[in-house]
Protein backbone atom coordinates (compact mmCIF):
# COMPACT_ATOMS: atom_id res chain seq x y z
CA UNK A 1 0.00 0.00 0.00
CA UNK A 2 2.85 2.55 1.05
CA UNK A 3 5.08 0.78 -1.08
CA UNK A 4 1.88 1.50 -4.26
CA UNK A 5 2.08 5.37 -3.27
CA UNK A 6 5.30 6.25 -2.94
CA UNK A 7 7.38 4.18 -4.29
CA UNK A 8 5.12 2.29 -7.61
CA UNK A 9 4.80 5.86 -9.73
CA UNK A 10 8.69 5.68 -10.11
CA UNK A 11 9.54 1.97 -11.10
CA UNK A 12 5.99 1.40 -13.01
CA UNK A 13 6.29 4.50 -15.26
CA UNK A 14 9.31 5.76 -17.14
CA UNK A 15 8.32 9.33 -17.30
CA UNK A 16 8.03 9.51 -13.12
CA UNK A 17 11.83 8.16 -13.19
CA UNK A 18 13.12 10.91 -15.63
CA UNK A 19 11.17 13.72 -13.88
CA UNK A 20 13.01 12.48 -10.55
CA UNK A 21 16.10 12.36 -12.04
CA UNK A 22 15.76 16.25 -13.57
CA UNK A 23 14.42 17.08 -9.95
CA UNK A 24 17.41 16.12 -7.61
CA UNK A 25 19.75 17.68 -10.48
CA UNK A 26 17.81 20.77 -10.08
CA UNK A 27 18.31 20.42 -6.58
CA UNK A 28 21.83 19.71 -6.10
CA UNK A 29 22.80 22.71 -8.53
CA UNK A 30 20.14 25.36 -7.94
CA UNK A 31 19.83 25.27 -4.20
CA UNK A 32 23.20 26.09 -3.12
CA UNK A 33 22.91 28.77 -5.74
CA UNK A 34 20.07 30.24 -3.92
CA UNK A 35 21.29 29.83 -0.16
CA UNK A 36 24.30 32.42 -2.20
CA UNK A 37 21.36 34.55 -3.87
CA UNK A 38 19.70 34.48 -0.51
CA UNK A 39 22.86 35.75 2.03
CA UNK A 40 23.78 38.27 -0.48
CA UNK A 41 19.86 39.75 -0.19
CA UNK A 42 19.57 38.93 -3.62
CA UNK A 43 16.31 36.53 -3.54
CA UNK A 44 14.09 38.54 -5.76
CA UNK A 45 16.70 39.45 -7.83
CA UNK A 46 16.56 36.05 -8.83
CA UNK A 47 13.06 36.21 -9.47
CA UNK A 48 13.74 39.09 -11.91
CA UNK A 49 15.92 37.10 -13.66
CA UNK A 50 13.62 34.84 -13.67
CA UNK A 51 11.41 37.14 -15.70
CA UNK A 52 14.03 38.60 -17.98
CA UNK A 53 14.76 35.07 -19.74
CA UNK A 54 11.33 35.11 -21.43
CA UNK A 55 12.03 37.17 -23.98
CA UNK A 56 14.79 34.84 -25.04
CA UNK A 57 12.67 31.68 -24.49
CA UNK A 58 10.55 33.54 -26.18
CA UNK A 59 12.13 33.61 -29.34
CA UNK A 60 13.57 30.27 -29.36
CA UNK A 61 9.96 29.26 -29.36
CA UNK A 62 8.84 31.43 -31.98
CA UNK A 63 11.72 30.06 -34.35
CA UNK A 64 11.61 26.14 -33.66
CA UNK A 65 7.77 25.62 -32.12
CA UNK A 66 8.26 23.90 -28.64
CA UNK A 67 11.73 23.12 -28.97
CA UNK A 68 13.58 22.73 -25.66
CA UNK A 69 16.91 23.51 -26.63
CA UNK A 70 15.97 26.36 -28.75
CA UNK A 71 14.15 27.76 -25.94
CA UNK A 72 16.74 26.96 -23.52
CA UNK A 73 19.35 28.79 -25.95
CA UNK A 74 17.37 31.90 -26.23
CA UNK A 75 16.92 31.89 -22.52
CA UNK A 76 20.31 31.99 -22.08
CA UNK A 77 21.52 34.59 -23.86
CA UNK A 78 18.14 37.02 -22.93
CA UNK A 79 19.45 36.07 -19.30
CA UNK A 80 23.50 37.11 -19.69
CA UNK A 81 22.22 39.89 -21.40
CA UNK A 82 20.18 41.12 -18.71
CA UNK A 83 22.67 40.00 -15.85
CA UNK A 84 25.48 41.60 -17.38
CA UNK A 85 23.96 44.75 -18.40
CA UNK A 86 22.18 44.75 -15.13
CA UNK A 87 25.71 44.09 -13.10
CA UNK A 88 27.80 46.52 -15.52
CA UNK A 89 25.53 49.30 -14.53
CA UNK A 90 25.59 48.85 -11.10
CA UNK A 91 29.02 48.54 -10.62
CA UNK A 92 29.94 51.24 -13.04
CA UNK A 93 27.21 54.01 -11.80
CA UNK A 94 25.84 54.69 -8.35
CA UNK A 95 23.05 52.71 -9.00
CA UNK A 96 22.30 49.61 -6.86
CA UNK A 97 22.31 46.38 -7.96
CA UNK A 98 18.29 45.61 -7.69
CA UNK A 99 17.44 49.18 -9.31
CA UNK A 100 19.41 48.63 -12.10
CA UNK A 101 18.08 44.59 -12.68
CA UNK A 102 14.37 46.12 -11.85
CA UNK A 103 14.57 47.88 -14.85
CA UNK A 104 16.45 45.66 -17.81
CA UNK A 105 13.74 42.75 -16.33
CA UNK A 106 10.29 44.67 -16.52
CA UNK A 107 11.39 45.82 -20.25
CA UNK A 108 12.13 42.12 -21.05
CA UNK A 109 9.47 40.60 -19.69
CA UNK A 110 7.25 42.95 -21.84
CA UNK A 111 9.26 42.16 -24.59
CA UNK A 112 8.65 38.37 -23.91
CA UNK A 113 4.69 38.55 -23.00
CA UNK A 114 4.38 40.78 -26.50
CA UNK A 115 6.81 37.92 -28.20
CA UNK A 116 4.48 34.90 -27.04
CA UNK A 117 1.23 36.30 -27.28
CA UNK A 118 2.12 37.45 -31.24
CA UNK A 119 2.41 33.47 -32.04
CA UNK A 120 1.88 31.30 -29.37
CA UNK A 121 -1.15 29.38 -27.86
CA UNK A 122 -3.17 29.72 -24.34
CA UNK A 123 -1.73 25.74 -23.98
CA UNK A 124 2.14 27.11 -25.20
CA UNK A 125 1.89 30.15 -22.84
CA UNK A 126 1.31 27.84 -20.21
CA UNK A 127 3.72 25.61 -21.17
CA UNK A 128 6.24 28.23 -20.96
CA UNK A 129 4.98 29.69 -17.44
CA UNK A 130 4.75 26.83 -15.53
CA UNK A 131 6.95 23.57 -17.61
CA UNK A 132 6.07 20.40 -17.64
CA UNK A 133 8.66 18.11 -15.49
CA UNK A 134 6.81 15.21 -16.56
CA UNK A 135 7.46 15.52 -20.10
CA UNK A 136 11.61 15.06 -20.02
CA UNK A 137 13.04 13.55 -23.16
CA UNK A 138 16.45 11.78 -22.71
CA UNK A 139 18.17 14.65 -24.33
CA UNK A 140 16.46 17.49 -22.00
CA UNK A 141 17.36 15.23 -19.07
CA UNK A 142 21.01 15.40 -20.25
CA UNK A 143 21.13 19.16 -21.17
CA UNK A 144 19.89 19.24 -17.33
CA UNK A 145 22.27 16.85 -15.67
CA UNK A 146 24.82 19.38 -17.76
CA UNK A 147 24.10 22.31 -16.64
CA UNK A 148 23.82 20.80 -13.24
CA UNK A 149 27.17 19.80 -13.30
CA UNK A 150 28.67 23.10 -14.85
CA UNK A 151 27.00 24.45 -12.25
CA UNK A 152 28.75 22.75 -9.02
CA UNK A 153 31.86 22.91 -11.23
CA UNK A 154 31.77 26.64 -11.26
CA UNK A 155 30.70 27.04 -7.46
CA UNK A 156 33.63 25.16 -6.85
CA UNK A 157 35.94 27.64 -8.61
CA UNK A 158 34.44 31.16 -7.31
CA UNK A 159 33.84 29.43 -3.75
CA UNK A 160 36.24 31.42 -1.98
CA UNK A 161 35.82 35.05 -3.81
CA UNK A 162 32.24 34.67 -3.47
CA UNK A 163 32.21 34.08 0.41
CA UNK A 164 34.03 36.98 1.20
CA UNK A 165 32.68 39.32 -1.53
CA UNK A 166 29.22 38.40 0.67
CA UNK A 167 31.01 39.13 3.74
CA UNK A 168 32.96 41.83 3.33
CA UNK A 169 33.35 43.47 -0.35
CA UNK A 170 35.41 45.89 0.92
CA UNK A 171 38.45 43.60 1.64
CA UNK A 172 37.86 41.50 -1.29
CA UNK A 173 38.86 44.85 -3.26
CA UNK A 174 42.42 45.42 -1.27
CA UNK A 175 43.62 41.78 -1.64
CA UNK A 176 42.03 40.58 -4.86
CA UNK A 177 40.07 42.08 -8.29
CA UNK A 178 38.21 38.56 -8.14
CA UNK A 179 35.45 40.06 -6.92
CA UNK A 180 34.23 41.53 -10.00
CA UNK A 181 34.45 38.33 -11.91
CA UNK A 182 33.30 36.28 -9.58
CA UNK A 183 30.00 38.32 -8.84
CA UNK A 184 29.72 37.92 -12.64
CA UNK A 185 30.09 34.63 -13.18
CA UNK A 186 27.43 34.09 -10.23
CA UNK A 187 24.98 36.07 -11.90
CA UNK A 188 25.85 33.65 -14.94
CA UNK A 189 25.08 30.90 -12.65
CA UNK A 190 21.63 31.89 -11.58
CA UNK A 191 20.86 32.47 -15.12
CA UNK A 192 22.00 28.44 -16.10
CA UNK A 193 19.91 27.03 -13.71
CA UNK A 194 16.61 29.33 -13.81
CA UNK A 195 16.99 28.12 -17.23
CA UNK A 196 17.17 24.54 -16.05
CA UNK A 197 14.51 24.97 -13.83
CA UNK A 198 12.40 26.77 -16.68
CA UNK A 199 11.96 23.41 -18.69
CA UNK A 200 10.47 21.62 -15.40
CA UNK A 201 8.77 23.92 -13.42
CA UNK A 202 8.66 27.26 -16.07
CA UNK A 203 9.67 30.82 -15.87
CA UNK A 204 7.22 32.03 -13.09
CA UNK A 205 8.00 29.12 -10.60
CA UNK A 206 11.71 28.15 -11.55
CA UNK A 207 13.33 30.21 -8.72
CA UNK A 208 11.01 28.69 -6.42
CA UNK A 209 13.31 25.16 -6.25
CA UNK A 210 16.20 27.76 -5.18
CA UNK A 211 14.63 30.26 -2.94
CA UNK A 212 12.65 28.40 -1.27
CA UNK A 213 15.25 25.70 -0.10
CA UNK A 214 17.55 28.20 0.85
CA UNK A 215 15.09 30.17 3.08
CA UNK A 216 14.28 26.44 4.76
CA UNK A 217 17.76 26.12 5.33
CA UNK A 218 18.18 29.39 7.04
CA UNK A 219 16.15 28.28 10.03
CA UNK A 220 18.46 24.87 10.51
CA UNK A 221 21.81 26.18 11.04
CA UNK A 222 24.36 28.79 11.61
CA UNK A 223 26.77 27.24 9.57
CA UNK A 224 27.25 28.23 5.26
CA UNK A 225 28.36 24.36 4.32
CA UNK A 226 25.26 22.80 6.52
CA UNK A 227 22.93 25.51 5.13
CA UNK A 228 24.12 24.56 1.93
CA UNK A 229 23.92 20.53 2.24
CA UNK A 230 20.28 21.21 4.18
CA UNK A 231 19.25 22.89 1.24
CA UNK A 232 19.79 20.39 -1.19
CA UNK A 233 18.16 17.57 0.84
CA UNK A 234 15.13 19.92 1.48
CA UNK A 235 15.07 20.57 -2.49
CA UNK A 236 14.99 17.15 -3.54
CA UNK A 237 12.47 15.72 -1.00
CA UNK A 238 10.35 18.95 -2.29
CA UNK A 239 10.90 17.45 -5.49
CA UNK A 240 10.20 14.19 -4.69
CA UNK A 241 7.18 14.64 -2.73
CA UNK A 242 5.71 16.61 -5.08
CA UNK A 243 5.94 14.21 -7.67
CA UNK A 244 4.31 11.72 -5.65
CA UNK A 245 1.50 14.25 -4.46
CA UNK A 246 0.82 15.46 -8.33
CA UNK A 247 1.18 11.89 -9.44
CA UNK A 248 -1.83 10.75 -6.61
CA UNK A 249 -3.76 14.00 -7.15
CA UNK A 250 -3.56 15.27 -10.65
CA UNK A 251 -2.50 18.41 -9.29
CA UNK A 252 0.48 20.09 -11.95
CA UNK A 253 3.79 18.90 -11.33
CA UNK A 254 5.64 22.21 -11.09
CA UNK A 255 2.80 23.62 -8.84
CA UNK A 256 2.97 20.41 -6.69
CA UNK A 257 7.15 20.57 -5.89
CA UNK A 258 6.72 24.40 -4.89
CA UNK A 259 3.73 23.73 -2.72
CA UNK A 260 5.57 21.28 -0.78
CA UNK A 261 8.67 23.36 -0.53
CA UNK A 262 6.19 26.02 1.05
CA UNK A 263 4.68 23.85 3.42
CA UNK A 264 8.32 23.04 4.80
CA UNK A 265 9.29 25.99 4.97
CA UNK A 266 6.03 27.09 7.11
CA UNK A 267 7.08 24.51 9.13
CA UNK A 268 10.75 25.53 9.41
CA UNK A 269 9.56 29.16 10.10
CA UNK A 270 7.21 27.83 12.96
CA UNK A 271 9.89 25.08 14.51
CA UNK A 272 13.49 25.81 13.04
CA UNK A 273 15.90 25.89 15.64
CA UNK A 274 17.31 29.19 14.04
CA UNK A 275 15.12 31.80 15.05
CA UNK A 276 11.63 29.61 14.42
CA UNK A 277 8.86 31.08 16.04
CA UNK A 278 8.04 28.82 18.66
CA UNK A 279 11.57 28.41 19.58
CA UNK A 280 11.62 32.35 19.59
CA UNK A 281 8.09 32.25 22.16
CA UNK A 282 9.12 29.70 24.18
CA UNK A 283 13.15 29.85 24.36
CA UNK A 284 13.55 28.46 27.72
CA UNK A 285 15.12 29.74 30.88
CA UNK A 286 18.13 31.84 30.15
CA UNK A 287 21.57 30.37 30.74
CA UNK A 288 24.27 30.74 33.20
CA UNK A 289 26.72 32.66 31.23
CA UNK B 1 62.93 55.16 -0.72
CA UNK B 2 59.67 56.49 0.61
CA UNK B 3 56.88 54.13 1.51
CA UNK B 4 54.44 56.66 0.45
CA UNK B 5 55.08 59.55 -1.76
CA UNK B 6 52.25 61.84 -3.02
CA UNK B 7 52.44 64.13 -5.61
CA UNK B 8 49.83 67.18 -5.66
CA UNK B 9 47.11 64.61 -4.89
CA UNK B 10 43.42 65.41 -5.29
CA UNK B 11 40.57 62.98 -3.87
CA UNK B 12 37.43 63.18 -4.02
CA UNK B 13 33.63 62.56 -5.29
CA UNK B 14 31.85 63.54 -8.23
CA UNK B 15 34.90 66.12 -9.00
CA UNK B 16 34.51 67.87 -5.97
CA UNK B 17 38.11 67.05 -3.71
CA UNK B 18 38.08 65.88 -0.59
CA UNK B 19 41.56 65.48 0.15
CA UNK B 20 43.12 69.19 -2.03
CA UNK B 21 46.84 69.24 -3.36
CA UNK B 22 48.23 66.74 -1.16
CA UNK B 23 52.41 66.79 -1.30
CA UNK B 24 54.76 64.79 1.10
CA UNK B 25 56.27 61.95 1.87
CA UNK B 26 55.94 58.39 4.39
CA UNK B 27 59.41 57.15 5.20
CA UNK B 28 59.33 53.53 5.36
CA UNK B 29 58.94 52.60 9.39
CA UNK B 30 56.87 55.79 9.89
CA UNK B 31 53.84 55.70 12.88
CA UNK B 32 51.96 58.27 11.45
CA UNK B 33 48.77 59.63 13.02
CA UNK B 34 45.98 61.55 10.26
CA UNK B 35 44.25 64.00 12.37
CA UNK B 36 41.37 66.27 11.09
CA UNK B 37 37.73 67.38 11.97
CA UNK B 38 34.50 65.38 10.49
CA UNK B 39 35.05 65.43 7.29
CA UNK B 40 38.53 66.66 6.80
CA UNK B 41 39.47 63.65 4.01
CA UNK B 42 40.87 61.64 6.39
CA UNK B 43 39.12 58.71 5.23
CA UNK B 44 38.90 59.31 1.71
CA UNK B 45 43.02 59.97 1.95
CA UNK B 46 43.07 56.34 3.44
CA UNK B 47 40.84 55.03 0.44
CA UNK B 48 43.13 56.70 -1.89
CA UNK B 49 46.62 55.06 0.01
CA UNK B 50 44.82 51.38 -0.33
CA UNK B 51 43.81 52.07 -4.57
CA UNK B 52 39.73 51.86 -3.43
CA UNK B 53 39.70 55.30 -4.40
CA UNK B 54 41.02 56.96 -7.40
CA UNK B 55 42.92 60.29 -7.73
CA UNK B 56 40.92 63.07 -9.30
CA UNK B 57 44.32 64.35 -10.15
CA UNK B 58 48.14 63.92 -9.00
CA UNK B 59 49.33 60.70 -7.32
CA UNK B 60 50.33 58.40 -4.93
CA UNK B 61 53.09 56.13 -5.23
CA UNK B 62 54.00 53.07 -3.16
CA UNK B 63 57.50 53.16 -3.26
CA UNK B 64 57.98 49.65 -4.58
CA UNK B 65 55.20 47.99 -2.39
CA UNK B 66 52.51 45.72 -4.47
CA UNK B 67 49.23 46.80 -3.46
CA UNK B 68 48.61 43.59 -1.79
CA UNK B 69 51.10 44.68 0.66
CA UNK B 70 48.71 46.71 2.37
CA UNK B 71 46.57 45.78 5.15
CA UNK B 72 43.47 48.04 5.59
CA UNK B 73 41.12 48.34 8.40
CA UNK B 74 37.95 50.41 7.07
CA UNK B 75 35.69 52.47 9.53
CA UNK B 76 32.78 50.43 10.61
CA UNK B 77 33.61 48.37 7.82
CA UNK B 78 30.93 47.22 5.40
CA UNK B 79 30.90 44.14 6.35
CA UNK B 80 27.56 41.30 6.67
CA UNK B 81 27.46 40.35 10.20
CA UNK B 82 24.61 38.44 9.86
CA UNK B 83 26.54 35.69 7.17
CA UNK B 84 27.20 32.26 8.73
CA UNK B 85 30.67 32.60 8.88
CA UNK B 86 33.03 31.65 11.69
CA UNK B 87 36.32 33.81 13.46
CA UNK B 88 38.50 30.83 12.32
CA UNK B 89 37.36 31.31 8.56
CA UNK B 90 36.68 35.35 8.92
CA UNK B 91 40.75 35.97 9.90
CA UNK B 92 41.55 33.18 7.84
CA UNK B 93 41.17 35.48 4.81
CA UNK B 94 43.66 37.24 6.25
CA UNK B 95 45.85 34.85 4.56
CA UNK B 96 44.85 35.60 1.11
CA UNK B 97 47.94 36.63 -0.35
CA UNK B 98 49.41 33.00 0.35
CA UNK B 99 46.48 31.20 -0.82
CA UNK B 100 44.75 32.96 -3.67
CA UNK B 101 41.73 31.37 -4.50
CA UNK B 102 42.33 27.55 -4.29
CA UNK B 103 45.11 27.74 -1.82
CA UNK B 104 44.58 25.08 1.08
CA UNK B 105 45.32 25.83 4.68
CA UNK B 106 47.45 23.39 6.36
CA UNK B 107 48.46 22.36 9.56
CA UNK B 108 51.29 25.37 9.58
CA UNK B 109 48.66 28.09 8.31
CA UNK B 110 46.15 27.11 11.38
CA UNK B 111 48.75 27.47 13.92
CA UNK B 112 49.08 31.02 12.66
CA UNK B 113 45.68 32.01 12.45
CA UNK B 114 45.06 30.21 16.06
CA UNK B 115 48.23 32.43 17.18
CA UNK B 116 46.72 35.48 15.52
CA UNK B 117 43.08 34.70 17.07
CA UNK B 118 45.23 34.28 20.40
CA UNK B 119 47.00 37.24 20.34
CA UNK B 120 43.75 39.75 19.83
CA UNK B 121 42.66 38.22 23.38
CA UNK B 122 39.58 36.26 21.71
CA UNK B 123 40.96 32.25 22.48
CA UNK B 124 37.87 30.16 22.74
CA UNK B 125 35.96 32.44 20.26
CA UNK B 126 37.06 30.23 16.81
CA UNK B 127 33.77 28.62 15.90
CA UNK B 128 31.83 32.00 17.00
CA UNK B 129 29.44 32.92 14.13
CA UNK B 130 31.19 37.22 13.48
CA UNK B 131 27.31 37.65 13.99
CA UNK B 132 27.70 37.13 17.72
CA UNK B 133 30.01 39.47 18.58
CA UNK B 134 30.35 42.60 20.12
CA UNK B 135 31.72 45.76 18.75
CA UNK B 136 35.03 45.57 20.56
CA UNK B 137 35.16 41.83 19.70
CA UNK B 138 34.56 42.57 16.13
CA UNK B 139 37.64 45.46 16.12
CA UNK B 140 40.03 42.22 17.53
CA UNK B 141 38.62 40.19 14.80
CA UNK B 142 39.67 42.22 12.14
CA UNK B 143 42.96 43.03 13.94
CA UNK B 144 43.67 39.46 13.96
CA UNK B 145 43.20 39.61 10.05
CA UNK B 146 45.29 42.54 9.85
CA UNK B 147 48.08 40.73 11.65
CA UNK B 148 47.92 37.67 9.54
CA UNK B 149 48.05 39.97 5.92
CA UNK B 150 51.55 40.21 7.11
CA UNK B 151 51.84 43.88 5.08
CA UNK B 152 54.49 45.76 5.08
CA UNK B 153 52.22 49.27 5.23
CA UNK B 154 49.35 48.89 7.75
CA UNK B 155 46.14 51.33 6.86
CA UNK B 156 43.98 51.60 10.22
CA UNK B 157 41.03 53.89 9.48
CA UNK B 158 39.74 55.34 13.52
CA UNK B 159 40.28 51.80 14.60
CA UNK B 160 39.38 52.93 18.31
CA UNK B 161 36.38 54.43 17.52
CA UNK B 162 33.76 53.35 20.11
CA UNK B 163 35.39 50.93 21.68
CA UNK B 164 36.51 50.56 26.11
CA UNK B 165 39.67 51.50 27.12
CA UNK B 166 41.07 48.01 27.64
CA UNK B 167 40.16 47.11 24.17
CA UNK B 168 41.71 50.01 23.10
CA UNK B 169 44.89 49.51 25.22
CA UNK B 170 45.55 46.18 23.80
CA UNK B 171 44.93 46.93 20.09
CA UNK B 172 47.25 50.09 20.73
CA UNK B 173 49.59 47.77 21.89
CA UNK B 174 49.37 45.43 18.68
CA UNK B 175 50.17 48.38 16.60
CA UNK B 176 53.27 49.40 18.22
CA UNK B 177 54.58 45.91 17.78
CA UNK B 178 53.83 46.39 14.44
CA UNK B 179 55.67 49.96 14.23
CA UNK B 180 58.39 47.65 16.04
CA UNK B 181 58.63 45.27 13.72
CA UNK B 182 59.74 47.82 11.10
CA UNK B 183 55.99 48.18 9.52
CA UNK B 184 54.82 51.75 8.08
CA UNK B 185 51.88 52.14 9.78
CA UNK B 186 48.99 55.46 9.29
CA UNK B 187 45.56 55.54 11.35
CA UNK B 188 43.20 57.99 11.06
CA UNK B 189 42.53 59.04 14.90
CA UNK B 190 40.38 61.43 16.79
CA UNK B 191 41.89 60.98 20.09
CA UNK B 192 44.66 63.53 20.71
CA UNK B 193 45.38 62.44 23.98
CA UNK B 194 46.56 58.70 22.08
CA UNK B 195 48.21 60.72 18.93
CA UNK B 196 50.33 62.67 21.45
CA UNK B 197 51.35 59.98 23.53
CA UNK B 198 51.72 57.07 20.96
CA UNK B 199 52.23 58.54 17.74
CA UNK B 200 55.79 59.92 16.55
CA UNK B 201 54.33 61.94 13.52
CA UNK B 202 51.17 63.33 12.52
CA UNK B 203 49.46 65.22 9.72
CA UNK B 204 46.90 67.51 10.05
CA UNK B 205 44.10 67.38 7.54
CA UNK B 206 41.75 69.94 7.02
CA UNK B 207 41.31 68.99 3.41
CA UNK B 208 44.60 70.30 2.41
CA UNK B 209 47.18 69.80 4.79
CA UNK B 210 47.52 72.36 7.48
CA UNK B 211 50.67 70.37 9.15
CA UNK B 212 52.76 67.45 8.68
CA UNK B 213 55.92 66.69 11.08
CA UNK B 214 56.47 65.62 14.42
CA UNK B 215 53.86 65.14 16.33
CA UNK B 216 55.26 67.82 18.86
CA UNK B 217 55.71 70.49 16.44
CA UNK B 218 52.22 70.08 14.77
CA UNK B 219 49.86 69.43 17.20
CA UNK B 220 49.56 72.94 18.41
CA UNK B 221 46.07 74.54 19.31
CA UNK B 222 47.05 76.92 16.17
CA UNK B 223 47.13 74.21 13.99
CA UNK B 224 43.95 72.63 15.26
CA UNK B 225 42.12 75.91 15.32
CA UNK B 226 42.51 76.26 11.95
CA UNK B 227 41.74 72.79 10.96
CA UNK B 228 38.34 73.13 12.64
CA UNK B 229 37.54 76.27 10.67
CA UNK B 230 37.39 74.24 7.84
CA UNK B 231 34.40 74.71 5.80
CA UNK B 232 32.87 71.00 5.32
CA UNK B 233 30.77 71.74 2.64
CA UNK B 234 30.60 71.35 -0.81
CA UNK B 235 29.97 73.85 -2.56
CA UNK B 236 28.06 72.99 -6.06
CA UNK B 237 28.42 75.64 -7.43
CA UNK B 238 32.38 76.14 -7.43
CA UNK B 239 34.58 76.72 -10.56
CA UNK B 240 37.48 73.73 -11.84
CA UNK B 241 40.78 74.45 -9.56
CA UNK B 242 42.76 76.59 -10.98
CA UNK B 243 45.63 75.71 -8.88
CA UNK B 244 47.06 73.64 -11.74
CA UNK B 245 47.13 76.16 -14.22
CA UNK B 246 48.74 78.83 -11.65
CA UNK B 247 51.73 76.26 -10.46
CA UNK B 248 52.66 75.74 -14.63
CA UNK B 249 52.46 79.44 -15.10
CA UNK B 250 54.50 80.09 -12.59
CA UNK B 251 57.00 77.31 -13.86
Amino acid sequence: MIYDALIGPFTEFEFMRRALAAVIALSLAGAPIGVFLMLRRMSLVGDAMAHAILPGAAVGFLLSGLNLFAMTAGGLIAGFAVAILAGLVARSTGLKEDASLATFYLASLALGVTIVSIKGTNIDLLHVLFGNILAMDDQTLLVVAFNATVTLLVLAVIYRPLVIESVDPLFLRTVSRAGGPAHLAFLALVVINLVNGFQALGTLLAVGLMILPAGIARFWSRDLTVMICIAVVAAAVSGYAGLVLSFQTRVPSGPAIILVASALYIVSVLFGRVGGVVRQLFPGRHLEA
Amino acid sequence: MAALHFHNVTLGYDRHPAVHHLNGEVAPGALLAVIGPNGAGKSTLLRGIVGILRPLDGSIHLGGLDSRDIAYLPQSAEIDRSFPISVLDFVATGLWRGTGLFGGIGKAAREKILRAIASVGLNGFENRPIGTLSGGQMQRVLFARVLLQDAGLIVLDEPFNAIDSKTTADLLALVKHWHGEGRTVLAALHDMEMVRTHFSETLVLARGPVAWGPTAEVLTPENLMVAMRMCEAFDDSAAACSADDARSRAA
